[in-house]
């Protein structure tokens, strides 16, 4: 199997302190992975290590076995479902052209998007099954419907690898359990995926792998290794304590005093 | 006489229209991103701009222009930085520009007049120069915002994504910030420093109330703008009031009319 994120000795510094410290991982073609890890883990950091918008000061990164600044036309093939915040959810426009802008990539400057583009757009939405709210306003949508359209957006260029940060926030446990259930379905069309959460109990039903993170990466494997492992007590800098009702595991955590300071 | 008998009224109503949908339609980018304080800093330094020409004796637009352009990229440089004091820093410079140029005004022989045509706009102010000089610049802006449509819209929306998908944001930046400050120097004559930035928020302000449509918006936008100049260079003709407080009051209370009527039938 060949690597699609390769990350050898990273380290990240912003703003006068470490951010992210010796982080060595591999991410092999057709993987679910997900990252966890407290606030302030630098989960975020790491994804924008991986899409090229932050430079680490040491260590190396390479996408489709090249640096991320250097993908090119390569970049389409990523897919990136950004932290909900980062948009501004009152903007007038409706879920089409929010799609659509995941072809602007593949367009480039000045193209404009034409009939193939549109179509492919529709296509994403008629995967994620919410073509039928194409004309509605992004502001509209339910926080449900909302991720799914972002992630339809991510998917509008076909990408190969799928970067995803918490997707599933401010979504109920029903409507994630049916994301996860189709980025199950999108993985098994050869698509490698990373994705952030915080849902750390659940997921591990639907991934490969976890990648625990606190500024290092703890560990990273298989579900059963990572939730059974001290790796979360370790990781969260409390007590981490997981119950099993049948087939779900619930994760119960009980923060530390001085759980900040450890997160520094 | 009629109105349209003066030349310099015909002059500057189709100055007027050019302003207008200028105004209007890169006021949706203003609104949208939240600039609105920079599309006033814009034209506080288009001022300092214009005192610094007409004290060397050059053309103003020319110096309004250098002005204006500098501090959109220089806004557009420091905005990447997330660092608060370079921020500070543009602030200063804004206001520290437009005191520079009220201060080397009265250096100027018979500035009054000037100076308070270049604050508040001057009806009479339009030369035939001048016209050319803003269908050039109109022709700028919308050619700009015509062929950069797609782009604009992104780096407006999701600068983030922009950047992900390989888009030269910054360089992005800085162009719509161009086109903010062409407008401000387009606007200067006739609606002055002190309102443009006025200008460039009310009109679009007015129409995200009507429309939520992002392309529908542009095209209300521009439309309401020239409404708005043209209605208000109407009114200060006959009022025989300055010309930019006449178009902006003329503005507001169209923006709250449609607000209020809004609120009553949502
Ligand atoms: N541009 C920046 N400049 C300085 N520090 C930053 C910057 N971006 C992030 N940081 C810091 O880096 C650390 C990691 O941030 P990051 O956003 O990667 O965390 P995260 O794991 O995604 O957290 P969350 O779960 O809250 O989203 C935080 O301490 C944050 O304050
Ligand atoms: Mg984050």
């Amino acid at each position: 199997m060949k690597p699609v994120v390769e990350l050898v000795d990273v380290w990240v510094e912003l703003g006068g302190h470490t951010v992210l410290e010796a982080i060595t991982m591999r991410v092999e073609e057709g993987e679910f992975v997900s990252v966890v890890g407290p606030n302030g883990a630098g989960k975020t950091t790491l994804l924008k290590v991986i899409l090229g918008l932050v430079a680490p000061q040491r260590g190396e990164v390479r996408v489709f076995g090249r640096p991320p600044r250097d993908l090119g036309r390569d970049r389409a093939r990523i897919g990136y479902v950004p932290q909900v915040e980062e948009i501004d959810l009152r903007f007038p426009l409706r879920v089409i052209d929010v799609v659509l802008m995941g072809r602007y990539g593949i367009l480039g400057l000045g193209r404009r998007p034409r009939r193939e583009d549109r179509r492919a757009a529709l296509e994403a939405l008629e995967l994620v099954g919410i073509r039928e709210l194409a004309g509605k306003l992004i502001g509209e949508l339910s926080g449900g419907q909302r991720q799914r359209a972002f992630l339809a957006r991510a998917l509008a260029a076909k990408p190969k690898l799928l970067l995803l940060d918490e997707p599933t926030t401010g979504v109920d446990p029903a409507a994630s359990e049916s994301f996860y259930e189709l980025l199950r379905k999108i993985q098994e069309e050869d698509v490698t995926i990373l994705m952030v959460t915080h849902d750390v109990g659940v997921v591990s039903r639907y991934v490969d792998k976890v990648a625990c993170i606190n500024r290092r990466l703890v560990v990273h494997g298989r579900p059963e290794e990572v939730v059974t492992s001290e790796a979360l007590a370790e990781m969260y800098g409390c007590a981490a304590l997981f119950f099993h009702h049948g087939r779900i595991p619930h994760m119960v955590v009980r923060p530390h005093t001085d759980f900040r300071e450890e997160g520094k | 006489m009629s109105l349209l008998g003066y030349v310099f009224m015909q002059r500057a109503l189709i100055a007027g229209t050019l302003i207008g949908a200028t105004a209007g339609a890169i006021g949706v980018y203003v609104v949208l991103r939240g600039f609105s304080f920079i599309g006033a800093g814009i034209a506080h330094a288009a001022f300092g701009g214009v005192a610094i020409a007409l004290l060397l004796g050059i053309e103003p637009l020319w110096g309004a222009l250098a002005f204006s352009l500098a501090v959109a990229w220089a806004i557009a440089y420091t905005s990447r930085r997330a660092a608060i004091k370079e921020e500070v820093a543009v602030g200063i410079l804004f206001a520290a520009s437009m005191a520079l140029g009220i201060f080397l005004l009265s250096f100027v022989p018979g500035y009054r007049a000037d100076l308070f045509g270049y604050l508040f706009g001057n009806i009479l102010s339009v030369s035939s120069h001048d016209l050319l000089v803003s269908f050039v610049l109109a022709g700028l802006v919308f050619t700009a915002v015509a062929v950069l449509y797609k782009e604009f819209l992104f780096i407006t929306f999701d600068p983030g994504m922009a950047e992900v998908s390989g888009f030269p944001v910054g360089v992005l930046q800085g162009l719509l910030l161009s086109l903010v400050a062409l407008t401000v120097v387009l606007s200067l004559r006739v609606v002055g420093a002190v309102l443009v930035a006025a200008l460039l928020v009310i009109p679009a302000a007015t129409a995200y109330q009507l429309v939520q449509d992002f392309h529908r918006l542009l095209f209300l936008s521009a439309l309401l703008g020239i409404a708005e100049v043209v209605g208000g260079l109407i009114i200060s003709f006959y009022l025989d009031t300055p010309s930019g407080p006449t178009i902006v009051l003329l503005s507001a209370a169209l923006f709250a009319l449609v607000m209020f009527l809004r609120k009553r039938s949502p």
